[in-house]
């Protein structure tokens, strides 16, 4: 099968810094693949030059068609949703109105109450809160609300940057269920980035690790698990 | 008591304008960061518009609702072609822009206009009205009326409307409002547009109290900011409180603080200015913002 997402000899960069050296990543259609690394390693990136949120050269292509290049506003239309960095949630809009942004290129046919009930089916938390304000949720509570908004927009591709950053463990396992769960039920693929090698790994079947910009390692996820050098520097033990 | 109740009507109304104004400012800043010194003289134009419409025989509500509109596109192309390509340029050289649009307006319209001071028409009728033994301007009632309705749907547009709702979500967070989809760049044209509409509904409803020249606009501009800032220039809610509580105070320290009288109005709202950021800079109803350094 062809794969969903596809980029080579991919460069990003910000200014006159380079932060991506060339590098070449795939997701199958309905799999989960990570792309694991340091601080500073360019996962970010990756996923911004994805979204055209950053300069970029080389070819990304989405279902076959070259997206490099292209508006992010564009990029996100054809079924791409990205959760930044940071989860871009609008912290004085409340819970629903957040998800109804996320649903914003969706206008038409598809009903958004069956939609909300869908994500709520989720993230039963969020409906318990959907008139709150979002700034007033907790972090863990934040990220769901993140996945949950890119999840309105029906994507058939979802970019999650980091979501265990700052979470509990307990919250952070729970969130990754969903996303599993997400993956299954729904069929929609997932490009995750993490730090946190072990649970990423457990998550997604296929895996990618980059230094300083480049892709020094990849393969099936289970495969880069066994690995000397990975289980070292990124597992520790 | 009676005069009491008299200059307040006539602050709420002033204070309306003010509010309106005030609006505006505060909608682009939200949105841009960006205080639009040229809304003032935008306001001026689109009141210059509707009174040559009106010279050339169309009737009132006909001017009136065509130059709202002419407005609404005018704003947008300006945000388009002269605020755009400077959008990420140092702030200094966005309000350097500004203030060249203002004086562009200005001259522009002593040019086609002449700074003769011309009246303009009320809507309402010239007859005061009489509660009791209260007498009250029909044009202050009616100016107050017109902007409460403007006001309404101002806030029922943003509060309702999806499209309300993706220019709060571009105002706050212009990232992660790309990446819902949204094209940032033209719901900012669209706030540049409806500031422009509010702006010309208040020249419209103050020009008939202070004339129409091109110069207009410059006291009820500062008067705007005295507003915004008592309020908070981040809450537009806030700006609009803050422009009624001006115009009322304004009114009032006229009429009761003898050596203020006329002459020394405007100089209450600079004080004013200068009080609220003293003591509060992020007024009654605005957020501190706090930047991450």
């Amino acid at each position: 099968m062809p794969a969903l997402l596809d980029a080579e000899g991919l460069e990003a960069s910000y200014g006159s810094t380079t932060v991506l050296h060339g590098i070449a990543f795939a997701v199958e259609s309905g799999g989960i693949t990570t792309i694991l690394g340091a601080n500073g390693a360019g996962k970010t990136t990756t996923l911004r030059a994805v979204c055209g949120m950053v300069k970029t050269t080389g070819a990304i292509r989405f279902d076959g068609q070259s997206i490099q290049g292209r508006a992010t506003e564009d990029i996100v239309r054809l079924g791409i949703a990205h959760v930044p960095e940071g989860r871009g949630t609008f912290m004085t809009l409340t819970v629903e109105e957040n998800l109804r942004l996320g649903a914003y290129t969706r206008r038409g046919a598809t009903s958004l109450a069956a939609e909300f009930e869908r994500v709520y089916g989720y993230f039963p938390v969020l409906s318990e809160r959907r008139r709150q304000v979002a700034g007033t949720l907790s972090g863990g509570e934040q990220q769901m609300l993140a996945v949950a908004r890119a999840l309105m927009s029906g994507p058939r591709l979802l970019l999650l940057d980091e979501p265990s950053l700052g979470l509990a463990p307990l919250t952070t396992r729970e969130i990754f269920r969903i996303v599993r769960t997400i993956n299954r039920e729904a069929g929609v693929s997932v490009l995750l980035v993490e730090q946190n090698a072990s649970i990423a790994l457990d998550l997604a079947d296929h895996a990618y690790l980059i230094e300083t910009g480049r892709v020094v390692l990849s393969g099936p996820a289970g495969d880069l698990r066994k690995d000397e050098n990975i289980r070292r520097a990124y597992l520790g033990y | 008591m009676d005069t009491f109740l008299q200059q307040v009507v006539s602050g709420l109304a002033t204070g309306g304008i003010y509010a309106s104004l005030a609006l505006a400012l505060v909608m682009i800043y939200q949105a841009t960061d960006v205080v639009n010194y040229a809304q003032g003289e935008m306001a001026m134009f689109s009141t210059y518009l509707s009174w040559s419409m009106m010279n050339h025989g169309v009737p009132y509500w006909a001017a009136f609702f065509a130059t709202v509109a002419i407005a609404f596109v005018g704003g947008v192309l300006i945000q388009r072609i002269i605020i755009r390509p400077v959008q990420s340029a140092p702030v200094l050289t966005i309000v350097i822009v500004c203030i060249g649009l203002l004086t562009i307006f200005n001259s522009v319209a002593g040019w086609i206009y002449s700074y003769i001071i011309q009246p303009f028409p009320s809507p309402f009728p010239k007859e005061p009205i009489r509660i009791g033994r209260i007498v009250l301007a029909a044009h202050d009632l009616g100016a107050i009326g017109v902007t409460l309705l403007l006001l309404g749907l101002i806030y029922l547009f943003f509060r309702f409307t999806t499209l309300g709702l993706a220019m709060r979500a571009a105002a706050q967070n212009p990232a992660s409002a790309r990446l819902a989809g949204i094209r940032v760049g033209w719901m900012l044209a669209v706030g540049w547009g409806l500031a422009a509409l509010v702006g010309s509904v208040a020249g419209m409803m103050v020009a008939p109290v202070i004339f129409l020249e091109p110069n207009m606009m410059g006291g009820i501009l500062i008067y705007a900011f005295a507003s915004a800032t008592l309020g908070g220039f981040t809450s537009p809610g806030g700006a609009v409180v803050g422009g009624f509580l001006v115009g009322v105070m304004e009114n009032l320290a006229g009429t009761y603080v003898s050596f203020i009288g006329t002459s020394l109005k405007l100089t209450v709202a600079l004080a004013l200015i200068v009080i609220v950021l003293l003591v509060k800079p992020s007024g009654l109803f605005g957020r501190a913002v706090v930047h991450r350094v």
